[in-house]
């Protein structure tokens, strides 16, 4: 075969390659919405993560906003230190709560930040004070549970 | 007797496997060694790609494009039943690009690039070309294997991800167009899923193993086949049935490393 | 410069899984000359023409080419021995993914940085000399076995080598392309003023051509001489040999039981 043709299937064949990967990176993957570089830090201690995970979104008012970086366990408080990075256009009062949330009965875990009315902004590397665990389906039995038990005998 | 007899079988061909092994090891150590002119010379690579990636491009696009539009008719019928149809932009996504992508991709390559290089090289072998250009003071390691070697390499990517985007692409046209999935969450569920590092890049990591893996076992059959046409078809073979099962053994393994507990 | 020889073979053995393949061979081969080297199929012919070629090591013995041992060369030492070295395969042995042209220049790609027209014009002469000018942008599919022989010798002697070995340049050939390549191995070896060594089985073409022949059988040299003293001698095995008859020092029977034994007849 001539060499042009040659070339130029072959630099068709890796043309293509190169953009079916880039499609996967920016329309099926999320390279093309969520960027690394503009970003900043909150931390937030959690009593209870229940099935958090690293990269789980965070949003608010149902807007992605953030996700979760990495989840540790503090050992001088016992808690949960969950790291966040939000996108740096969303800016947060300081007296934010966070909330452990599940996207539908049986969906995954994220975070849902509810703002306050303080005047001053969360900076990069605050920690949000408010926070709500995770709901853990026993603990809600249990308590349901109880709350049973107790009814007949206050009516009685 | 006859035990000792069935032992000493057993030990033989254990011997036998690890030795060729240990001759497979060497050949691929000598391929990188001698790789240097493939990339001195890269129309070289240049004209391997052509043979390996753009003769598969037709098979990896029509197979990319039925695989796709078999997940979307699938995971459609098992979706609904939990009522989330929505989720089936990231079902075939996610299906697509950590496993199907690259294994498919790769079991194709293997049996459409892989067994022609086999019985190229082992043709070349038997009609002494590769004798021939060892007297010609060429060394048919960096100039016959060495090129094929790389080639396969770079194209395996390539053609999984090609095969990836065909099928999403099937996928689409059979959820959304034909059956009538919303065409916003199909996308939008699909990119908050499907995480760039975890799992666009780990399938990347797959195939690149996988054309690393196929290309080596195709060219070593090639190379060490014996020299007669009989030769040449039964390495041809084992081509095909070394690398298929050194995919899906090797596709076990590394998805064990990269998605376990994540 | 003394009129030394350019390959020596002295007291050359093999073994190839405890079977002697050659044992005490002793040659000469001249700068200049054309030697033959004869014998009957499988008495190791090919793998002398290995030994001179430096890809088989021998078990003792030595192949001396230019004043250097073969078997004691590192891997550089070879390629830069066989840079010198042309060799004409049984079949060609053409690479099948190339053009003529592109085959006859692979060697001048490979080891020279010569520009593209320069390769051009020694392309065109290399294939002028075998008479296949005409042929350059066929592939080796659509050659004939004749063509093709002929193709592989300008491919051999694309760089001009001191040395050309022809393992079994006539076999397989109609009777007009072995007159052409008899002549050509000939007319080829005088204008480089190289050394060939010719494998063969082939009495009468080579007879014509070769300056001195050796005859081998099963490992070992049986006679030598020059064509004209071969013709003359009437012993045992050349004179088979030479005419080719059916029963001799070479019998017919390959060695085995008793013929009544192996029918399974009772005496």
């Amino acid at each position: 075969m001539e060499r042009t043709t040659l070339d130029l299937w072959v630099g068709m064949f890796v043309v293509a390659g190169i953009a079916s990967l880039v499609f996967l990176a920016m329309k099926v993957g999320n390279l093309g919405t969520y960027n690394m570089s503009n970003t900043y830090e909150l931390h937030a201690y959690f009593s209870n993560v229940g099935g958090l995970k690293p990269k789980a979104s965070i949003k608010d008012a149902g807007v992605l906003v953030g996700r979760v970086v990495s989840i540790n366990l503090d050992t001088n408080r016992y808690e949960a230190d969950v790291v966040m990075h939000i996108d740096k256009r969303y800016q947060f009062p300081k007296d934010t709560f966070a909330n452990i949330l599940t996207s539908g009965l049986l969906g995954e875990q994220y975070i849902g930040l509810m703002p306050g009315g303080d005047t001053e902004m969360l900076k990069n590397g605050d920690r949000i004070k408010q926070t709500q665990s995770a709901m853990v389906l026993e603990d809600l039995i249990s308590k349901f549970m109880f709350s049973k038990a107790a009814e007949p005998a206050a009516t009685k | 007797m006859a035990f000792i007899k069935t032992i000493r079988g057993i030990g033989h061909r254990v011997i036998n496997a690890v030795w060729r092994i240990g001759v497979a090891a060497r050949f691929f150590f000598l391929t990188i060694i001698y790789s240097g002119n493939s990339f001195r010379r890269f129309n070289l690579i240049i004209k391997e790609l052509f043979s390996s990636g753009v003769m598969s491009l037709i098979i990896i696009i029509v197979a990319g494009l039925f695989v796709g539009m078999v997940l979307g008719l699938q995971g459609y019928e098992t979706l609904k039943r939990y009522g989330s149809e929505s989720a089936l932009g990231v079902m075939v996504a996610l299906g697509l690009v950590r496993e199907l992508g690259p294994v498919m991709a790769a079991l194709l390559f293997a049996s459409r690039a892989g067994s022609a290089m086999t019985a190229e090289i082992g043709l070349m072998k038997a009609t002494e070309q590769i004798s021939a250009m060892e007297m010609m003071a060429v060394n048919p390691i960096a100039r016959i294997v060495a090129p094929r070697f790389w080639a396969g390499v770079i194209s395996m990517p390539l053609l999984a991800a090609l095969f990836s985007a065909v099928g999403i692409f099937g996928g689409y046209l059979v959820g959304v167009v034909q059956i009538g999935v919303d065409e916003g969450s199909f996308w939008s569920q699909m990119q908050a899923a499907v995480d760039f590092r975890e799992d666009v890049l780990n399938g990347v990591i797959k195939s690149l193993v996988f054309g690393t893996v196929v290309t080596l076992i195709a060219l070593f059959e090639g190379f060490d086949a014996p020299p007669t046409a009989e030769g040449v078809s039964g390495a041809t073979t084992r081509t095909v049935v070394t690398s298929s099962l050194a995919i899906l053994m090797l596709d076990f393994v590394l998805t064990a490393i990269m998605f376990r507990g994540a | 410069m003394p009129p030394s020889a350019l390959v020596e073979i002295r007291d050359l053995n093999f073994t190839y899984d405890k079977r002697p393949v050659l044992q005490g061979i002793n040659m000469t081969f001249p700068r200049g000359k054309l030697v033959a080297i004869m014998g009957l199929s499988g008495c190791g012919k090919t793998t002398l023409l290995r030994h001179v070629g430096g890809v088989l090591k021998p078990n003792k013995g030595y192949v001396k080419m230019d004043g250097q041992v073969m078997h004691e060369l590192d891997q550089a030492g070879l390629y830069a021995m066989r840079r010198k070295m042309g060799m004409l395969f049984q079949f060609g042995a053409l690479f099948t993914d190339m053009s003529v042209y592109d085959n006859v220049a692979f060697q001048m790609r490979e080891h020279t940085n010569l520009p593209e027209d320069i390769i051009h014009s020694l392309v065109v002469m290399k294939l002028n000399a075998v008479g296949l000018r005409g042929a350059q942008n066929m592939m080796p599919s659509e050659l004939s076995g004749g063509m093709a022989r002929r193709v592989a010798l300008a491919r051999t002697v694309a760089l001009d080598p001191m040395l050309i070995m022809y393992d079994e340049p006539f076999a397989g050939l109609d009777p007009i392309s072995l007159t052409v390549i008899g002549d050509l191995i000939r007319r080829l070896n005088d204008a480089l003023g190289a050394t060939s060594i010719i494998v063969t089985h082939d009495i009468q073409e080579s007879l014509k051509i070769v300056d001195y022949v050796y005859f081998m059988a099963s490992g070992v040299i049986v006679a030598e001489g020059t064509p004209d003293e071969l013709r003359a001698n009437q012993t045992g095995f050349v004179r088979q040999f030479m005419h080719g008859e059916m029963d001799g020092p070479v019998p017919f029977h390959y060695p085995g039981a008793d013929y009544r034994q192996d029918l399974n007849l009772r005496a």
